[in-house]
């Protein structure tokens, strides 16, 4: 079985001279989801931008399964934009509607669906900006689920959101490992990455890469997050976010 | 009452002028929501002086201003893309460097003994002076606007929404972007015989932005700009008419007018960057 995603060798950064992550080797299978673990600027945001081919300078080799589709932190997307949760979710079809043309019928339908799926088939005419933040972050993984992606790039989807969206975003990625596809995601929770099938800890390289039980031992957290890792008795450890404002 | 709305009318000389701030309203308020929603506005502005040496050298020539608009426009877009690309400059700084640039030259093109005395014309436009011909052109210049804001619709939209994700979407948003900077030229060409050079920029902006800040969805913002880009160009005729005063500078007043009220109503101020 081919790899849904496959890293050999790969770093790089965004100019000449700066190294914002080095030495990522890995390989995730089709039906896995793997949780991408790291300080702020670790890596996270970079390794993805490098899986996408959008790094600008970039080393090593990616194989991927197909174009693999991009759920942002939603603090990217402009809120101002009058746009409703069902406009944002077609988005994920424009990739394959001609420019001319009008987008398809069967993917409005999609969208819809897509939305119900993340439970927000009664929010599709809501404008985007008057969302919560957790219904934001679903409405831009129904915008993925559009684009049927072989492989699911998701940068902190559950960092902020509240409970419900969380449960229901959770539900959603054992949908998606089910259906075969490969997913990997950026958090802060290592027991969320506990959960999942395979951990990859990055420090602006690559740390660790396997199993859960393998990879989540004091010993590596301390080296994925240096200061920023509070180790509550044996085997408890909590990586402390730092924002960047 | 009735009179009054009708009366200005009568003549065939504010019956062309009617029709061509209707014409260009079409397209420049919708225009002028997208190119607020990318933060364009001063690049409009700036396209608008920088043709003006375009126009004066038309002027001088004797050639037709559409030619001359199109020339100068080609120039100051190609100079602001140049400028901006300098990093040392930024975006900003670059136009500004090139307009300036581009404006001095065009006044001292204008300014010289040679040139017919128009520089007026070339600035404000002459929206009572129009020949059918000058309407045709701009209908179609217009028309062109509009369908390729039509068909750029959905490549727009991700552009200013999520630009970057927008590249995993299969959208190139620098691609999208240098489209509109090229359909705002043509509207500003569109523009200059009715308007002038200077006085479009108000008919692009200032519909576009009071249709933002009433509108809660993309389309309804598109049509009412359009709209209300219309109703500044009667109102600013029946102005100009009644108290005998510039007919372009009055409706270019007039859709600042309409972006004040709409203020009023401030609901919620989107951050759009207006001029």
């Amino acid at each position: 079985m081919s790899p849904a995603v496959r890293a050999a060798a790969l770093g790089g950064g965004y100019a000449p001279g700066d190294e914002a992550l080095a030495g990522v080797d890995f390989a995730l299978d089709p039906g896995r989801i793997a949780a991408v673990l790291g300080p702020n600027g670790g890596g996270k945001t970079t390794l993805f931008r490098a899986l996408l081919g959008e790094l600008p300078l970039r080393r090593g080799t990616v194989e991927l399964a197909g174009r693999p589709a991009y759920v942002p932190q939603t603090d990217r997307t402009r809120l101002d934009f009058p746009v409703s949760a069902l406009d944002v979710a077609l988005m994920g079809a424009y990739g394959r509607t001609p420019w001319w043309r009008r987008v398809a019928r069967a993917d409005r339908v999609a969208a819809r669906d897509a939305l119900a799926r993340v439970g927000l088939g009664d929010a599709a005419r809501t404008r985007f900006g008057e969302l919560s933040g957790g219904q934001r972050q679903r409405v831009l993984i129904a915008r993925a689920l559009l684009q049927d992606a072989p492989v699911l790039l998701l940068d902190e989807p559950l960092s902020g959101v509240d409970a419900v969206s969380a449960e229901r975003i959770e539900a959603v990625f054992r949908e998606l490992r089910e259906e075969g596809r490969g997913l990997l995601v950026a958090t802060h929770d290592v027991e969320q990455a506990r959960a999942w099938d395979a951990v990859l800890c990055l420090n602006r390289r690559q740390i660790a890469f396997g199993s859960p039980a393998e990879v989540l031992t004091t010993g590596v957290l301390q080296e994925t997050y240096g200061h920023e890792l509070v180790v509550i008795g044996e085997h408890r450890a909590v990586a402390v976010e730092h924002h960047e404002h | 009452m009735l009179s009054w709305l009708t009366d200005p009318f009568a003549s065939d000389l504010m019956r062309r002028a009617l029709v061509e701030v209707l014409v260009l309203a079409v397209a420049c308020g919708p225009l002028g929501v997208w190119v607020l929603l990318h933060r364009q506005s001063y690049a409009a502005e700036s396209l608008a002086h920088g043709m003006l040496p375009g126009l004066v050298v038309a002027a001088l020539a004797g050639a037709p201003l559409v030619l001359g608009a199109t020339g100068g426009v080609l120039v100051a877009a190609a100079a602001i893309a140049l400028a901006g690309r300098d990093a040392r400059l930024g975006g900003d700084a670059g136009v500004a460097v090139a307009v300036t640039g581009l404006f001095g030259l065009g006044a001292l093109l204008a300014l010289s003994p040679d040139v017919p005395a128009r520089l007026g014309e070339l600035l404000f436009g002459d929206l009572l002076g129009l020949t059918g011909a000058d309407i045709v052109e701009a209908t179609v210049l217009a028309a062109v606007v509009v369908a390729a804001l039509v068909l750029a619709h959905r490549r727009l939209t991700i552009g200013v929404f999520d630009r970057p994700t927008a590249p995993s979407l299969g959208v190139q948003p620098a691609r999208w972007e240098a489209w509109l900077l090229v359909v705002l030229a043509v509207a500003t060409v569109a523009g200059v015989r009715g308007l002038g050079s200077l006085l479009v920029v108000a008919l692009i902006l200032a519909p576009g932005a009071a249709a933002l800040n009433l509108a809660r969805r993309l389309p309804a913002a598109l049509a009412l700009a359009a709209g209300l880009a219309g109703l500044a160009g009667v109102l600013g005729l029946l102005v100009s008419y009644h108290w005998q005063v510039a007919a372009g500078a009055s409706v270019a007043l007039a859709a600042i007018a309409l972006f004040a009220v709409t203020l009023s109503f401030g609901r919620r101020r989107p951050g759009l960057g207006v001029p």
